[in-house]
């Protein structure tokens, strides 16, 4: 493993001269007790100020983010991050409160989180909300722990042992409902792609605790059915937890709280435009009904005239979910965002996501299959099936990356074989759009005359395209290398 | 490759053997080739009761991790632990060297309920 910042550099070369010593010197085992001493000095970097710089810029030059060009993963809004989102969670207020100096003192910080929890509430049409889960997974298990705590309340959990999930959910769903002791249900989507309903009448009973829905699915398809579907769950007594990762699609026009839902995390990291990929942090707070209140998270942020305060005191409440209030930062951005949009703002966000992925669609669905070729939401899928007998998706995937731009998500959602799911967001331009389906257009032909080049791809042309020519992704799987060593 | 006549085949996409009223327990060419290169099964523990189309084993390869289902119900009594290694057995061979368990079935009668080779490469369109 080459390259790492402690490959360069030299013994004693540093960064920063300090300045001499201006307080008498004291021998460290004076101050410190002698068992505490480490025996070695610790391993750092020694390396020049320039070193660092030009490695991480190095680093920087290598990858490719929102600020590279288009990032159409399906279901993952890669959307633009504004630079006004950055400066204000800078703002020294913002960026030095301790979590620990007491609400007196946070009162900012308490007002900010307080009106971010109404404007999110507001949006999706919920009662209540906890900003604490810190991405979209972190947000089922806590809408799934929301769920069992009710039935342990009302004593129906021995019962109440179900949780239905169509088969186009993401993974994190039946994740998150398996790590609460509920047994996974699927549903098979019907020939819309949507949620069969006679599949799902018969799973209903006083078993079932809840469905989890995507809405739009990860189709890209609005579940037309959703207020017959919330219905049925209901009849029964079970919950309807929403899945907000394709929430652009709708924010501003339709509210999950008007489709029956009870449960709805958002990911600021998505619609809200915070930094995202790469592990993080993000935030998935999580808004529920009336009657699912006292169960959330604590504290809660509360209003008592023109002052804020965290409450704790909610004994019905699944405790903390996270440190501290949440990832303050993150919030911070996801504010900035929604009071620069505005609600005609964030109308255009969706109704643009909508017509950009519609734009798509048309064009690449003249080269490409369109398995449920109709007016799609944020996102849509394309399959390279039939296309080629020793070309498959992940071929042409790679081979985008020697055009320059970030291909789709691929081979998800499991449902549609050899796919592709393209999420352009609202944030590119026609002509990158249009740039984005030329090179795609001209694969496929690619695919046709000279299937080798697909292969090979991506082919490491320096600036240009990829820095790393075709990773060997079953290698990376089996024989994974997890720790460096020191050179 | 042609699917052997003399197995049964689930729509799951999982084959089945008797060999002397044990059943061997594999997934289709069908399936591996959709799969892509497998990196990991992970195999049910030998002595585990399931009933027919009870997920008891999962293959992961670099798109997905995709679950196997018990074609038919009993005791699995043996697993192919040449796997833990050698995944790729599944994708180099799937119908022989790439099986994955052996189950003692309780109810032979579940049989009918499974696909014949040929209804089998019609459910899959070859």
């Amino acid at each position: 493993m080459g390259n790492t910042i402690f490959d360069i550099g030299e013994e004693n070369r540093i960064g920063l001269r300090l300045p001499a010593l201006d307080v008498p010197e004291r021998n460290l085992t004076e101050l410190i007790p002698a068992e505490l001493i480490r025996k070695e000095d610790p391993k750092l970097p020694q390396v020049s100020q320039v070193e660092v710089v030009r490695h991480y810029t190095r680093l920087s030059r290598m990858n490719y983010g929102v600020d590279s060009g288009i990032y159409p993963l399906g279901s993952c809004t890669m959307k633009y991050n504004p630079r006004i989102n950055e400066d204000l969670a800078r703002l020294p207020g913002f960026a030095h409160a301790h979590p620990l100096q007491g609400d007196e003192l946070s009162q900012g910080a308490l007002k900010l989180m307080y009106e971010l929890g109404e404007y999110l509430c507001v949006i999706g049409g919920m009662d209540a909300i906890s900003l604490q889960p810190a991405a979209g997974a972190h947000g089922e298990l806590t809408g799934m722990l929301l769920i069992k705590k009710h039935f342990e309340r009302t004593k129906e959990l021995h019962r109440r042992t179900k949780i239905l999930l169509p088969d186009s959910a993401h993974g994190t769903n039946p994740a998150s409902a398996a790590m609460c002791g509920f047994e996974v249900v699927p549903i098979p989507s019907d020939a819309r792609g949507l949620v069969d309903l006679q599949a799902l009448k018969a799973h209903l009973d006083e078993s079932v605790a809840g469905i989890m829905l995507t809405n739009p699915n990860t189709l890209g398809l609005f579940e037309t059915d959703i207020l017959e579907i919330t219905k049925l769950i209901h009849d029964v007594g079970g919950f309807v937890y929403y899945d907000g990762a394709n929430l652009n699609a709708i924010v501003g026009r339709a509210r999950p709280g008007d489709m029956g839902v009870d449960i709805v995390h958002y990911n600021l990291h998505k619609t809200f435009s915070t930094p995202h990929g790469g592990g993080g942090p993000g935030a998935g707070p999580v808004a529920v009904v009336k009657k699912l209140e006292p169960y959330l998270p604590v504290p809660r942020i509360v209003k008592n005239g023109n002052r804020y305060s965290l409450d704790y005191e909610y004994p019905h409440s699944i405790g903390k979910i996270h440190s501290f209030y949440g990832n303050f930062g993150v919030l911070v951005r996801a504010y900035a965002y929604i009071r620069m949009m505005g609600d005609e703002g964030l109308k255009a966000v969706s109704t643009n996501a909508v017509l950009n992925a519609n734009y798509l669609r048309v064009r690449l669905s003249k080269v490409y299959k369109a398995p449920y070729d109709r007016l799609c939401m944020h996102e849509f899928v394309l399959t390279t099936k039939g296309m080629s007998e020793e070309i498959r998706t992940l071929d042409v995937a790679k081979r985008l990356i020697d055009y320059g731009v970030h291909p789709s998500s691929i081979y998800f959602p499991l449902i549609v074989p050899e796919v592709m799911m393209i999420e352009p967001t609202e944030t590119v331009s026609k002509e990158e759009l249009d740039y984005f389906a030329d090179a795609l257009i001209k694969v496929a032909q690619e695919m046709r005359e000279n299937p080798q080049l697909l292969k090979e791809a991506p082919h490491a042309v320096p600036v240009y395209g990829a820095s790393v020519r075709r990773l060997d992704e079953v290698r990376a799987a089996k024989e994974p290398i997890l720790r460096g060593h020191f050179p | 490759m042609a699917y052997p006549k003399e197995y049964r085949y689930t729509k799951e996409h999982e084959w089945v053997k008797l060999e002397n009223g044990k059943a061997r327990i594999g997934i289709t060419d069908h399936a591996q080739h959709q799969l892509g290169d497998i990196v990991y099964v992970e195999l049910p523990k030998i002595g585990t009761k399931v009933k027919q189309m009870q997920e008891f084993a999962t293959v992961e390869s670099v798109k997905a991790i995709s679950p196997i289902y018990a074609p038919l119900s009993g005791e699995v009594i043996d697993v192919n632990k040449e796997l833990e290694t050698k995944p790729e057995l599944i994708n180099q061979s799937p119908h022989e060297q790439g099986w994955i368990a052996i189950i003692a079935p309780s109810d032979l009668t579940e049989l009918d309920s499974l696909l014949t080779a040929e209804q089998y490469e019609r459910h899959i369109g070859a």
